[in-house]
């Protein structure tokens, strides 16, 4: 027979029961920024592998990376990575026992938030050459 | 309290003993890759779309290819310890299971070995 007794654990109650806040939006970006940056990594390790082989294939690889697709693709994973980096230092501090307060969680979640779209930009102007 | 199910009164198994590892080697890649992501980000956004002498030249300095073959190294550590935590969360089924967290060793093996190898040969100017 299957595990009947379960003992007597206490359980998590269920995701549904809380009230809806935008920490936990921030919890469920910080994996799907985690994910979505294993394609941003396979495009650059394709880039690397052309730039590898030789300057036929690389102009191949570097004019789908530079198109307006290509760009668009690459400014999204700027994001995922900016995003995820600056949660990522918070879940750190939270990790040290720090920030646990509501109301510092709340505002370490707007500054991720500031943060993310601060370093996106700096990136950008960073690829046009301005740095 | 009695935490133990019949299951596992059955099989005399306790804790796991070794399930804070994997935490503590994602918080350690973690930390490395806050410099590393920056030192690895600001010259490939320079590259991207440059031309293949300027590229060249960007990943034969060996800042840059030492910095860029760190970053592999642990980028895909981190990365497969993330998304194992995501696909132990979200798969279900021992052969399901079993072949995502497979599937997920090859992706992140292959695309670091791939990273690296390309690296070093731009590098030692290949």
């Amino acid at each position: 027979m299957a595990d009947v007794n379960r003992g007597n654990r206490p359980l998590s109650p269920h995701l549904s029961v809380y009230r809806w806040m935008y920490p936990m939006l921030l919890s469920i970006t910080h994996r799907i920024t985690g994910v979505g940056m294993a394609i941003s990594i396979t495009l650059i390790t394709w880039w690397f592998l052309a730039l590898a082989i030789n300057e036929r294939y690389f102009e191949v690889a570097n004019a789908v990376l530079g198109s307006v697709f290509g760009g668009l693709i690459l400014i999204i994973s700027l994001w995922g990575l900016s995003f995820h980096f600056c949660n990522g230092i918070r879940h750190l501090f939270w990790d040290a026992g720090k920030g646990f307060e509501l109301e510092t969680a709340w505002r370490s979640g707007l500054a991720v938030i500031a943060g993310s779209i601060i370093l996106t930009i700096i990136g950008i102007l960073v690829a046009q050459g301005v740095f | 309290m009695r935490y133990q199910t019949d299951r596992q009164r059955v099989e005399g198994l306790g804790s796991a003993k070794d399930g804070t590892h994997e935490w503590w080697q994602q918080r350690l890649t973690a930390v490395a890759l806050v410099p590393l992501a920056i030192l690895f980000v600001v010259p490939l956004a320079r590259a991207i779309g440059a031309d293949y002498d300027e590229v060249l030249a960007i990943y034969q300095s060996p800042f840059n290819a030492i910095i860029a073959v760190l970053f592999y190294l642990t980028i895909m550590a981190h990365l497969r310890q993330g998304l194992q935590e995501v696909i132990v969360d979200y798969v279900h089924g021992k052969a399901t299971l079993t072949t995502a967290l497979l599937a997920n060793t090859l992706f992140t093996t292959l695309i670091g070995v791939i990273g690296v190898f390309s690296i070093a040969k731009i590098a030692f100017g290949g």
